[in-house]
């Protein structure tokens, strides 16, 4: 029997753990001689009052629903992909391939491709550490975290020596060419009539990245294959007694992983900078920790938690522009998010398992 | 390359190897024990930033380390309370306390000194000042020796020697304790020494808060003596480093050392040589950033000698009732 009902361990924890960072966060704020209701008022006219604001908001939100997606898929099989820092990052190196090596002629098609590239160099990044474990026992947080620093000096070491146009001191590609460039949503929402910032990065990508949170709900609840994860994440001896190859199972879900990590760059890479730079990540990757932890490992939930972190995002750029709280404020927020819906889950969970089982006790 | 280059060398590879080795047996520690840390890096942040926070303010380096190791003790028991109290996923406590640091230092930092995220820099006692050994002077004439004595072992901060010191301490510790026997047995079969009358959460406790105790040390280090204040993300990834060391170095304080001074050595090497030309093949600089991790992926691996954790690793351990 169940200690608590359902819906109070998927809205209730995750709600009162929120409200606990939020009381911190604000604590810091008050720390540092600021007013966090001004501040709170600011993020929110920043972040959501215009579309402009939005406009941001959900571009930040593409890059956290792809990397959300991809540790919230591996987390179903049981493993903690930490990497999608370095997927992403191989990712953007995938883009940047395939829009500057072919030329396109619609950006229609250079999208499906670019993803597809993104795509596989993300699986690929993932590939190694995913077989260690599986094959080897090698612990894949150790190996993702590993490969996240390889990633960034094999990017630092093909932008500085390989891709970087003659006579340009940026570590940068070239400009990627005028027919890949993707719709904003402002040129996507012109023609049905709503008016819609023209010069804030959200993209036709946020169609892709509510794709991606359908195909993974679809993959996880309606497939065999999504049984096969989830069996294995609960249990691996009771899936090997089922039948389940441990390390197929461990491998495709952490390739879909990796893929999801390294498609986030048809956002940021693709879809706004529009070549690839270092450091294009912008800890995006990490941030989908926070993501998968706030949203129950389901694409609804990462889905809701990425909008919020994107909201996040864009509100503490508002406050560092406006006020004299620093952009760090948010790596902080996402640390407390992290720290009470992850690691501390069971000091919410505990109190409130024993006022359900009081209640339940009280009806009976 | 002249015997001097070699020494100026190694003697960059003894300071740049200090901080790796300080988290790396701080790791060695909490591991041991059961703990999972990938919170190193966040520890030694933390530090680094009250460390040099409170010796520009007060001018004293000394209340500096103090102020850097309270602070990583700070960390250091939230990761205790997350992991052991309340039974949550080491790894995760982990990340959270990187960000944490990552966030508040600057936070902090800003509003204490409105530098952009920076303590102002360091002078006179605000930092550690090389010590220079004794006859160090009057022997450097020596041929070869000299140099080696004067150049390599004298003329560092004192933490340079108590992190080398640390290394047998650690050792003995560790091996020739009760309480070090009791901690690796926590590490490896905790319900044993549960069942022996020994309290399993006690001495995890005490591993988390020794692995704070040296990571603060780390921490110091790095803004108080390896450089003059504070800076924003001056870690830089060294808990990293010294995590790949401990894997690397199988969790064994000697091993460690050596892995230490490899990764330093490493550094060193990246810091003094852009490329470097190896028989007509041009190394990239990123080759050499890359290789402490791509080594320990190797060693992980299991290729050449495994490294197995510490069985209870990464594990809270629940009494049955």
């Amino acid at each position: 029997m169940d200690k608590m009902p359902k819906w109070a361990d998927v809205v209730l924890i995750p709600l009162i753990s929120l409200l606990l960072a939020a009381v911190l966060s604000a604590l810091v704020i008050l720390g540092i001689g600021e007013d966090p209701v001004a501040a709170v008022k600011l993020m929110v006219d920043g972040a959501l009052g215009s579309s402009y604001g939005w406009g941001y908001t959900l571009y930040y939100a593409t890059n956290f629903m792809f990397t959300g997606l991809a540790v919230a898929i591996a987390a179903h099989a049981g493993l903690f992909n930490i990497g999608g820092e370095g997927q992403a990052m191989l990712g953007g190196l995938g883009v940047a391939l395939v829009c500057l090596l072919i030329p396109w002629p619609h950006w229609t098609l250079a999208l499906v491709f670019a993803a597809f590239g993104a795509g596989l160099f993300g699986a690929a990044w993932a590939a190694i550490p995913a077989y260690l474990q599986a094959k080897r026992g090698s612990h894949i947080v150790i190996t993702t975290i590993m490969f996240n620093f390889i990633a960034a000096a094999v990017l630092n070491y093909v932008l500085v020596n390989l891709l970087r146009p003659e006579g340009s001191m940026d570590p940068a590609t070239e400009r990627f060419p005028e027919a890949v460039h993707l719709p904003s949503l402002h040129e996507l929402l012109a023609p049905i009539g709503i008016e819609f910032s023209k010069s804030a990065p959200a993209n036709v990508s946020l169609l892709v990245a509510v794709g991606a949170c359908l195909f993974v709900w679809l993959l996880i609840w309606r497939t065999p294959l999504g049984y096969e994860i989830r069996s294995l994440g609960k249990s691996e001896p009771g899936a090997r007694y089922a039948g389940i190859s441990s390390v197929r199972t461990i491998m495709i879900a952490m390739l879909i992983s990796g893929a999801l990590a390294g498609m986030m760059a048809v956002n940021n890479v693709m879809g706004e900078a529009e070549r690839l730079v270092l450091n294009a990540t912008e800890g995006a990757g990490f941030i989908g920790i926070a993501v998968a932890l706030m949203g129950r490992n389901h694409p609804f939930g990462v889905f809701l938690a990425a909008i919020l972190f994107g909201f996040l995002y864009q509100g503490g750029a508002e406050l560092a522009l406006w006020t004299s709280i620093p952009r760090e404020l948010i790596v902080v927020i996402q640390a407390l998010v992290i720290l009470f819906t992850g690691a501390l889950d069971n000091m919410v969970r505990m109190p409130l398992e024993r006022i359900f089982l009081a209640m339940r006790k009280g009806q009976n | 390359m002249d015997f001097l280059t070699i020494i100026q060398l190694l003697d960059s590879t003894v300071r740049l190897a200090t901080p790796l080795l300080l988290a790396c047996l701080a790791g060695l520690f909490s591991e041991r024990a059961g703990i999972f840390d990938i919170g190193l890096e966040g520890k030694m942040l933390m530090a680094a930033f009250f460390s040099a926070a409170v010796a520009a303010v007060t001018g004293n380096v000394w209340l500096g380390l103090l102020a850097g190791i309270g602070s990583s003790l700070v960390l250091a028991g939230l990761h205790g309370v997350a992991s052991i109290t309340f039974r949550g996923n080491q790894l995760i406590s982990g990340v959270a306390i990187n960000f944490l640091a990552a966030g508040m230092t600057v936070l902090i930092a800003q509003d204490w000194f409105q530098q952009g995220g920076r303590t102002p820099s360091l002078i006179g006692g605000g930092r550690f000042t090389p010590i220079n050994l004794p006859f160090a002077e009057s022997l450097s004439g020596v041929p070869v020796l000299g140099p080696i004595y004067a150049e390599l072992l004298s003329g560092h901060s004192i933490l340079v020697y108590i992190a080398f010191l640390a290394v047998p301490a650690t050792w003995w510790v560790l091996f020739r304790t009760r309480f070090g026997l009791r901690l690796r047995a926590v590490g490896e079969n905790p319900a044993a020494v549960d069942t022996a009358g020994v309290s399993v959460v006690g001495l995890r406790y005490a591993a988390v808060l020794i692995c704070g105790l040296l990571c603060g040390i780390a921490g110091a280090y790095l803004a108080t003596a390896l450089q003059a204040g504070f800076v924003k993300d001056m870690t830089a990834g060294r808990g990293f480093i010294a995590l790949a060391a401990l894997i690397f170095a199988k969790w064994r304080p000697w091993h460690a050392m050596g892995a230490c001074l490899l990764f330093g050595l490493l550094q060193a090497i990246a810091l003094r040589f852009q490329n470097i030309e190896l028989g007509g093949i041009t190394i990239p600089v990123q080759a050499m950033d890359a290789l402490p991790y791509v080594l320990t992926v190797v060693i992980l691996a299991g290729f050449v000698g495994k490294a197995i954790p510490p069985r209870a690793g990464g594990e809270p351990y629940v009494k049955e009732r």
